[in-house]
C-alpha cells in the first residue's frame, strides 16, 4: 500500500535580521491513509514548520532548500502555486494554532464553512449553507442553527475550535494538520476534542498529523508518533512502543519527565536546553545534552535505521551504526 | 506565523555589537532622505536670513520695461505685471513663509502642551471642561477656523500667527494630555507627589521631558501644514497683503495670468511651497522613524 | 439592543460640542471683529447710521443676551445679511450649496477610487517599485497646495491640451441648467436624458474634483496601506490562504473588508479636509459654491458670509461624523452585536 504522505529530506531555512536559521535538518517521515500520526517536539524543534511546509506555505524569508513532500504520490515541492491552491483546504487541511484570532471576525461561523463548499465543490448557497449546517452537527456543536449565525467573538474556545476542525474538514481532506489543537482550552473540554478528532479520523478515513508538545495528548490520540528535537526527526514508533521502549536518548528523557501515579519513580527533566539554530551543533544536534554522546556524534549526522516493527531511529548510539554504503 | 516559529528558534542573545548606540547609527543612515531633507532646511533658513543681498534684484522695483517676461538669462525666473523679478521675490518671500510658521507652530506647541500637561496632570472637571473646548474647536476644519479668524480681527502678521497658532493648539493639547495621563499613572510620578513636591515641579520638571519627543515630531509635521494654511490664506486675500511677498500671494497674482499662458508667476512660487512643505514632512517622518520605536522599546 | 443605545450615547455627546461651537461661532461674528457695526453699516456711513446700526444689531447690549440673540437667529435660520448681494445669507446659501456638495461629492468618490486601490496595490507590492511610487504620490500631494495644483491642472488641459473647458463655472455658455430636482447637475441632466448639459457639467466637474481629490487622497492612500498591510499578516488571512481561498477573494473580499474599517471612520477626517479646501478651489475654478461666495463676499468688505461659511461647514461636519460613527459600528458585528 503505498504512503499517502511522504516526506523525504527536507530542509528549510529561514533568513533573518539576526542571521540564517536552519529551522529544519533533513526531516524524514511518512504517513498512511487513515492513520494518526503525532509530530511531538519542545517548542522550537520545528513541528509548525514542517506542517507548513507540507502545505506549501513557506514564503520569504523562509526557503525550502532541499527535499520532497509526496502526498498521494505526487511531490508538492515542485507543484506552481496555482496546482497546489488546489491541494489546499480540499485534499491537505490544517487547523491552525491560534484557532480563535484565525477567524475572520466580520463573517459568520456559518458563512466561514459554507463558503469553502462554495469555492472548491461549486456547491449553490443552499446547499453549502445545508451542508455547514451538517457539519457543525458532525463536530458536536450543541445548537448548529444557532452557531452559524453567530460571529467569532460570540463563540466560546471550544467552539471556536469546532468550528475549524469543521472548515478543516469540509472537503474530506485526505490529511489534517492540527496543530496544537488543544492549547488554551479547558482540560475536559480538550479531551474532548481529541476524541472528536479520533472519532472523525475512524469515519472519514481522514489522515491527522498532530503536532503537539504533550506526550500525553499523543498517547490519547495517535497511532504512532514521530519525535523531533531541534529541526531534527530522531525516531518513529507506535504509539505503545514508544513508551514502552523509547529507544533514541532525548525520547527517553521525555519519557522519564512524564509523571506517573502508577509507580513511584523519580522525574527527571530534559537535560539541558534547546541549542541555537542559528549555530546549531554540527552532526547530531542532540549531543550537548545527550549523556551517551559519543565522538562520531560531532561530526556526522546519525541516519534512520530500523531497531522494531516500524520502528526507526536516529542515534549513533541506539540505532544501527550505519556505515558510508546508502 | 512562520516568521515567530524562526524568533523562538534563537537561543541565544543578539550579538555583542547591537548596542541601543549602533541601532540608532544604522538607523539614522536608512533614512538618507531624511538626513538631505534636513540639510535643505539648513540651506532654506540661511538663504532666508540673507535674502536682501542674495537677491539678484530689489524684489519691490518695478520695472516697466521687462512686464510679463518669460524666464530667460536675465530674469531666471521670469517677471511679473510689474517687471518686478520674480526670482527676487520669491526668495524675499521665503523670510516670511518661514518666519510666520515657525512662530506659530512654537506658539502653539508652547501653549498647547502647557494647557494640555495641565489639564491632564489636574484631571477632574477643569480638563473636562478643557476638553469640551477642545472638541468644540476640532469640529472647525483648521484651515476653515483659520478664514474665520482673519476675517474677524484681521490680516497683521501678529494676528495671521495668532490665528495660525490657534488652530494648531488643539493637537499639542490632546498630545501632551494623553502623555501625561499615561506618565501621571507610572510610579516616578507618584513617588515625586508623595514626597511633597508641587504640581508645577512634578509636571514640567519630572513628567515633562518624557513627553518631549513626539512633540517634536508633530511640530516638524506641523510647520509644513503651517505654511501650507499661510499660503492659501494669502491666495485668498485674507494673508499677507500685497505689496508684500507671500508665495501663496504671488500665486494669486498670477492666477488670472495662467488661462493666458503666463505660468511661470504661478508656478515657481508654488514649488517654493511645495519644496518647504515637503522637506518638513520627510524630516518629520524621519525623526519619527528614529524616535518612536526607541521610545515605546522595539 | 445596544445599537440602539450606542446611537443615543452618540447624540447626547453631541450636545456639548454644538453648544461649544455656537459660541465659537458667535465670537467669529461679534466679539471678535473690533466694530461690527462700522463694518456693516459699509466706509461712507455717518457716525449716526453707524450708532443707529450698533443699536440693530443689539451691540450695545449684555454679552449674554447678545448670545441669545445670535442663537435664536440661528435656529430660525437667520444668518444675516449679504451687503454685497443684499438679500438674507441663507437664501444665497441655499442657492449655491447644491454646488458646493455636488463638488464635495465628487471630490470624495474620485478620492475612494483612486486612493483604495493604489493604498491596496501598495500593501500588497510592499517595498517595491509600485510601493516606493505611491509613496512619492501620497508624499507629493499632500505637500502641494491645492490652489497651486488646480492652476497648473488649468494649465495643462485648458491652455495646453485644450480638452478642460474654461473655469468659468459649472457648465459652458449657452447650455441652460437642467431641471432642479436634486441641484447637482451632473445627476439631475443624467436622470432628465439631457445630455448636453450632463456632458457640459461633467466636463467642468472634472478637474476641480481632481484637483480636491488630490490633496486628500494621500492620507487616504497611507490608511488603507497600513489598514491593509496588518490585516495580511492577521492569523485569520493566513488561515485564509491555509484553506485554499482564491487570491482575489483573500485579499479584495476578506482583508479588505477587515482594512476598511478604520478607514471608514477616517471618513469624517477626510471629509473635513474636503470642505477646508473648498472655498479655495472654488475660487480658483469660478465655481459657484458657498466657499467662493464667501471668499468673494469678503473681498467686497461683507464678512456675514465667511462667519456663516464657517459654522456652517462646522455643523456640516460634525454630521457628517455622526454618520461615520452610525455606519461604522453598522459595519463591524464586534459593534453591532456586541
Amino acid at each position: 500500500m503505498r504512503n499517502l504522505l511522504e516526506v523525504e529530506n527536507l530542509v528549510v531555512h529561514f533568513d533573518t535580521d539576526g542571521g540564517l536559521v536552519e529551522v529544519l535538518d533533513d526531516v524524514n517521515f511518512t504517513m498512511r491513509a487513515g492513520e494518526t500520526l503525532g509530530l511531538v517536539g519542545e517548542s522550537g524543534s520545528g513541528k509548525s514548520v514542517s506542517a507548513i511546509a507540507v502545505l506549501g506555505m513557506i514564503r520569504r524569508p523562509g526557503r525550502i532548500l532541499a527535499g520532497s513532500i509526496r502526498f498521494e504520490g505526487i511531490d508538492l515541492l515542485r507543484l506552481s502555486e496555482d496546482e497546489m491552491r488546489r491541494y489546499r483546504g480540499r485534499r491537505i487541511a490544517m487547523i491552525p494554532q491560534r484557532y480563535r484570532t484565525a477567524l475572520n471576525p466580520v463573517i459568520s461561523a456559518g458563512r466561514l464553512i459554507s463558503r469553502l463548499f462554495e469555492i472548491h465543490e461549486g456547491c449553490s448557497r443552499a446547499a453549502a449553507s445545508r451542508r455547514a449546517l451538517e457539519l457543525l452537527d458532525l463536530v458536536g456543536v450543541a445548537d448548529p442553527p444557532r452557531c452559524m449565525q453567530q460571529y467569532p467573538h460570540q463563540l466560546s474556545g471550544g467552539m471556536c475550535q469546532r468550528v475549524m476542525i469543521a472548515m478543516a474538514l469540509a472537503t474530506s481532506p485526505r490529511l489534517l494538520i492540527a496543530d496544537e489543537p488543544t492549547t488554551g482550552l479547558d482540560v475536559s473540554i480538550a479531551a474532548r476534542i481529541l476524541e472528536l478528532l479520533r472519532d472523525l479520523s475512524k469515519r472519514t478515513g481522514t489522515a491527522i498529523l498532530l503536532i503537539t508538545h504533550d506526550l500525553g495528548v499523543v498517547a490519547q490520540t495517535c497511532q504512532r508518533v514521530a519525535v523531533m528535537h531541534a529541526g531534527q526527526l530522531v525516531e518513529t514508533a507506535p504509539v505503545r512502543e514508544l513508551f514502552r521502549s523509547p529507544a533514541h536518548p532525548y525520547t527517553r528523557a521525555l519519557v522519564r519527565s512524564i509523571p506517573r501515579i502508577d509507580v513511584e519513580v523519580k522525574l527527571e527533566p530534559v537535560p539541558g536546553t534547546i541549542p541555537s539554530l542559528r549555530h546549531p551543533p554540527t552532526g547530531c544536534r542532540y549531543r550537548n545534552r545527550c549523556p551517551h554522546a559519543m565522538e562520531i556524534c560531532q561530526h556526522d549526522k546519525p541516519r534512520q535505521a530500523a531497531v522494531g516493527l516500524d520502528h526507526e531511529v536516529s542515534c549513533f548510539a541506539f540505532g544501527e551504526h550505519c556505515d558510508a554504503a546508502a | 506565523m512562520t516568521i515567530d516559529i524562526a524568533r523562538a528558534a534563537y537561543a541565544d542573545a543578539p550579538a555583542a555589537t547591537d548596542t541601543a548606540f549602533a541601532s540608532f547609527r544604522r538607523r539614522l543612515l536608512r533614512n538618507k532622505l531624511s538626513c538631505v531633507a534636513f540639510c535643505t532646511i539648513v540651506l532654506l533658513v540661511v538663504i532666508a536670513i540673507l535674502a536682501p543681498w542674495i537677491a539678484p534684484f530689489d524684489p519691490n522695483e518695478p520695472d516697466a520695461n521687462a512686464v510679463l517676461q518669460p524666464p530667460s538669462w536675465a530674469h531666471v525666473l521670469g517677471t511679473d505685471a510689474y517687471g518686478r523679478d520674480e526670482l527676487s521675490r520669491i526668495i524675499i518671500a521665503s523670510r516670511v513663509d518661514l518666519l510666520v510658521p515657525f512662530v506659530s507652530t512654537l506658539l502653539a506647541l508652547l501653549i498647547g502642551s502647557l494647557i494640555g500637561a495641565l489639564s491632564g496632570f489636574r484631571g477632574g472637571w477643569v480638563d473636562q471642561i478643557v476638553m469640551r473646548i477642545v472638541d468644540a474647536v476640532m469640529a472647525f476644519p483648521a484651515f476653515v477656523l483659520a478664514m474665520g479668524l482673519t476675517a474677524a480681527i484681521g490680516s497683521s502678521i501678529t494676528n495671521l500667527i495668532l490665528v495660525i497658532a490657534v488652530t494648531q493648539v488643539p493637537v499639542y493639547l490632546r498630545q501632551l494630555r494623553a502623555e501625561m495621563l499615561r506618565e501621571r499613572e507610572m510610579e516616578y510620578a507618584q513617588a515625586a507627589q508623595t514626597v511633597g513636591n508641587p504640581t508645577w515641579r512634578i509636571v514640567f520638571i519630572h513628567l515633562f521631558p518624557n513627553c518631549f519627543t513626539p512633540l517634536i515630531v508633530q511640530a516638524t509635521l506641523a510647520m509644513g501644514y503651517a505654511v501650507l494654511t499661510l499660503a492659501a490664506l494669502s491666495y485668498i486675500g485674507l494673508g499677507i497683503q500685497p505689496p508684500d511677498s507671500e508665495w501663496g500671494e504671488m500665486i494669486s497674482e498670477g492666477a488670472s495670468l495662467m488661462v493666458t499662458g503666463q505660468w511661470w508667476l504661478s508656478l515657481f512660487p508654488g514649488i517654493a511651497i511645495l519644496v518647504t512643505v515637503l522637506i518638513f514632512n520627510l524630516v518629520g517622518d524621519g525623526l519619527r522613524d528614529l524616535l518612536d520605536p526607541r521610545m515605546r522599546g522595539k | 439592543m445596544s445599537f440602539l443605545f450606542f446611537v443615543v450615547r452618540r447624540l447626547a455627546l453631541l450636545a456639548p460640542t454644538l453648544f461649544g461651537v455656537s459660541v465659537i461661532g458667535f465670537l467669529l461674528a461679534y466679539l471678535l471683529p473690533g466694530n461690527p457695526a462700522l463694518v456693516k453699516a459699509g466706509p461712507m456711513a455717518t457716525p449716526q447710521y453707524v450708532a443707529e446700526m450698533k443699536h440693530k444689531m443689539g451691540l450695545d447690549q449684555p454679552v449674554y443676551v447678545q448670545y441669545k440673540r445670535y442663537v435664536t437667529g440661528l435656529l430660525h435660520g437667520d444668518l444675516g445679511e449679504s451687503s454685497s448681494t443684499g438679500r438674507p445669507v441663507l437664501v444665497d446659501f441655499m442657492q449655491r450649496l447644491p454646488a458646493t456638495l455636488e463638488l464635495t461629492v465628487a471630490s470624495l468618490l474620485l478620492a475612494l477610487l483612486l486612493g483604495v486601490p493604489m493604498g491596496v496595490l501598495c500593501a500588497i507590492h510592499r517595498d517595491t517599485v509600485i510601493d516606493h511610487f505611491g509613496r512619492v504620490f501620497c508624499v507629493a500631494g499632500v505637500a502641494m497646495p491645492s490652489f497651486w495644483s488646480g492652476l497648473i491642472l488649468i494649465y495643462v488641459f485648458f491652455y495646453l491640451f485644450g480638452i478642460a473647458p474654461a473655469p468659468l463655472g459649472r457648465l459652458g455658455p449657452g447650455i441652460s441648467p437642467p431641471v432642479p430636482i436634486t441641484g447637482l447637475y451632473t445627476v439631475d441632466s443624467l436622470v432628465s436624458g439631457n445630455w448636453r448639459a450632463f456632458e457640459s457639467s461633467l466636463a467642468h466637474l472634472a478637474l476641480p474634483s481632481l484637483t480636491l481629490a488630490i490633496s486628500v487622497i494621500a492620507p487616504l492612500t497611507r490608511m488603507v496601506r497600513a489598514a491593509m498591510l496588518e490585516t495580511l499578516e492577521t492569523d485569520y488571512i493566513k488561515a485564509a490562504w491555509a484553506f485554499g481561498l482564491p487570491r482575489w477573494l483573500v485579499i479584495y473580499g476578506d482583508a479588505l473588508h477587515n482594512a476598511i474599517i478604520p478607514v471608514v471612520t477616517a471618513l469624517g477626517v477626510v471629509f473635513g479636509f474636503l470642505m477646508a479646501g473648498n472655498a479655495v478651489v472654488e475660487s480658483v475654478f469660478g465655481w459657484p459654491g458657498i466657499g467662493n461666495y464667501a471668499v468673494k463676499a469678503l473681498m467686497l468688505k461683507d464678512p456675514g458670509p465667511i462667519q456663516s461659511f464657517v459654522l456652517f461647514v462646522a455643523l456640516m461636519c460634525i454630521m457628517v461624523n455622526l454618520l461615520v460613527d452610525l455606519v461604522y459600528s453598522l459595519a463591524d458585528p464586534r459593534i453591532r452585536i456586541g
